[in-house]
């Protein structure tokens, strides 16, 4: 029950007054997300939950989750709450792929994509957790962890590198970093444990 | 000197105007949807536009310590054109929205009767969301314009300490501040208002609900004109308090009506410089 998913998050009396409406709100009648989910965070808080999650971003999950909508009318509700999202709303959408996705079909990629694309370096972290990590052709998820280390995003941050990395990511760190090192530039120290593992041929770092 | 200027494009300008800005004082500014040079032919375009002042702008403003809010409306020119209308249904999505603190640029720009429609439609949103309203008046025919435009606020039922009038002069801040609403000056290179008329304005007419803005945009325009308007009243005799008023606290006062200008985002919003070193963000490399 999505009401009752509530209860462990750090709410003000008021702000669980607001969240347990919304989210009958949207139970009833699934177009009042549209207003509400765009509200969650000056009704709720913003605060940092231990979970590395923020306060909105974990009540916008559950007002997805409360959306009484299957299959292609879900997707294209949750499409449209990203495509006119503010960069809050659409950290919480891409963060939320996961749990929306349940069948892990991939299919909210492109919202994905779209956001490796932008130049908003909060947006492109969100967009690198586990669903990027598990649905991302190789070559998108190398070019996406390359964007990373030119945007310098510390790819601590980004979801699936152990299982990931191969040897064509390795040379593509490799190179960039000779590029680095011949325009006198610094290089990104977080790369070094992923270069060395299939590093053959060169020993220029 | 603190500067908060309530209406400029920050769209068109470069980054070099943000760090100019911040070096002259300026630390919040208010930027309204409007038209562009090039006129728009589909709803989908101001989304994206929309999406600039909610995502993009911010997030650079932030890199220069700026913060950057904004209003959403359909402007009073491309109300005109049926093909933008569609817009008006999206806008709630958008005036639901954390950074959006009144519902503008409304007005008129040639007094149609679609731009009538249009003003009382987005006017009743304002009232509906428990927003503020920006309302441009018109450059052609202003005081008539100006008139109209109050009719039309007043018979909305908008409170008028909800309403700003922009872009106003010598001939139409009389008949503004008497309505109750608040008064929005634009001051300007060569057009609309100067710093020393805008000082002469200022010592008739007080500091009460009035807004001085730089409304600065992709044509001849200046974001340091707040600045030099602050200047222009302490070499008129004004005290810095006087100036801290105008430029800081009533815009503050204005658009903090929204109960959504929060000035100290600090907790638990990310910022570009916490998540990317400062040489290394796309912006100060130049777009690397």
């Amino acid at each position: 029950m999505p009401l009752s998913d509530a209860s462990p998050l750090p709410l003000t009396p008021e702000a669980r007054a607001w969240l347990d409406t919304a989210l009958a709100e949207v139970a009833a009648d699934p177009a009042a997300i549209r207003t509400r989910f765009p509200a969650v965070r000056r009704h709720c808080g913003r605060g940092p939950l231990p979970d590395g999650r923020t306060i909105d971003e974990a009540a916008r999950v559950l007002l997805l989750a409360a959306l009484p909508l299957r299959d292609q009318a879900l997707a294209d509700e949750v499409a449209a709450l990203h495509r006119y999202g503010d960069p809050a709303e659409q950290r919480a959408v891409l963060r939320a792929l996961p749990q929306i996705d349940r069948e892990g079909t991939g299919r909210f990629l492109d919202l994905v994509r779209g956001t490796l694309r932008g130049n908003d370096n909060t947006l492109i972290e969100a967009a690198l957790g586990p669903y990027a990590a598990a649905h991302l052709p190789a070559d998108e998820y190398r070019q996406a962890v390359l964007k990373c280390v030119f945007c310098e995003i510390p790819l601590a941050r980004v979801a699936g590198l152990h299982d990931r990395a191969d040897a064509e990511l390795t040379r593509m760190l490799g190179d960039f970093a000779r590029e680095r090192t011949a325009a006198g530039r610094p290089v990104p120290e977080d790369i070094a444990p992923l270069v060395r593992p299939f590093t053959t041929t060169h020993g220029a770092m | 000197m603190r500067i908060f200027d309530p209406h400029i494009h920050m769209s068109s300008r470069t980054t070099d105007d943000y760090e100019a800005m911040y070096a002259a004082g300026v630390r919040a500014v208010v930027e309204p949807a409007f038209w562009l040079g090039q006129p728009r032919t589909s709803p989908d375009t101001f989304y994206d536009y929309f999406d600039s002042l909610l995502g993009w702008e911010p997030y650079r403003a932030a890199q220069f310590g700026i913060q950057h809010f904004c209003t959403i409306a359909l402007n009073p020119k491309e109300a005109n054109d049926p093909r933008c209308l569609p817009v008006l249904d999206e806008l709630p999505r958008y005036l639901a929205k954390d950074r959006v603190v009144a519902v503008g640029e409304i007005g008129y720009d040639s007094m149609t009767k679609e731009e009538d429609e249009v003003l009382a439609r987005q006017l009743q949103l304002a009232v509906a969301h428990g927003l503020p309203a920006l309302v441009h008046t018109p450059h052609r025919d202003k005081a008539a314009g100006t008139r109209r435009t109050l009719d039309v606020v007043r018979e909305s039922g908008i409170a008028p300490e909800l309403v700003v009038l922009d872009h106003l002069n010598e001939l139409t801040v009389g008949m503004v501040l008497d309505s109750g609403c608040w008064a929005g000056f634009s001051v300007y290179p060569r057009t609309k208002m100067s710093e020393d008329r805008m000082v002469r304005i200022l010592q008739e007419y007080g500091l009460d609900r009035v807004l001085i803005n730089s409304a600065a945009d992709w044509g001849s325009s200046d974001p340091l004109k707040t600045r030099r308007t602050g200047d222009a009243m302490l070499a008129d005799g004004f005290t810095d308090d006087d100036v801290d008023r105008v430029l800081w606290r009533n815009p503050v006062a204005f658009y903090g009506q929204s109960g959504r200008l929060d000035l100290d985002v600090t907790d638990g919003e990310p910022k570009p410089d916490e998540t990317s070193s400062f040489e290394g963000n796309s912006i100060r490399r130049g777009g690397e």
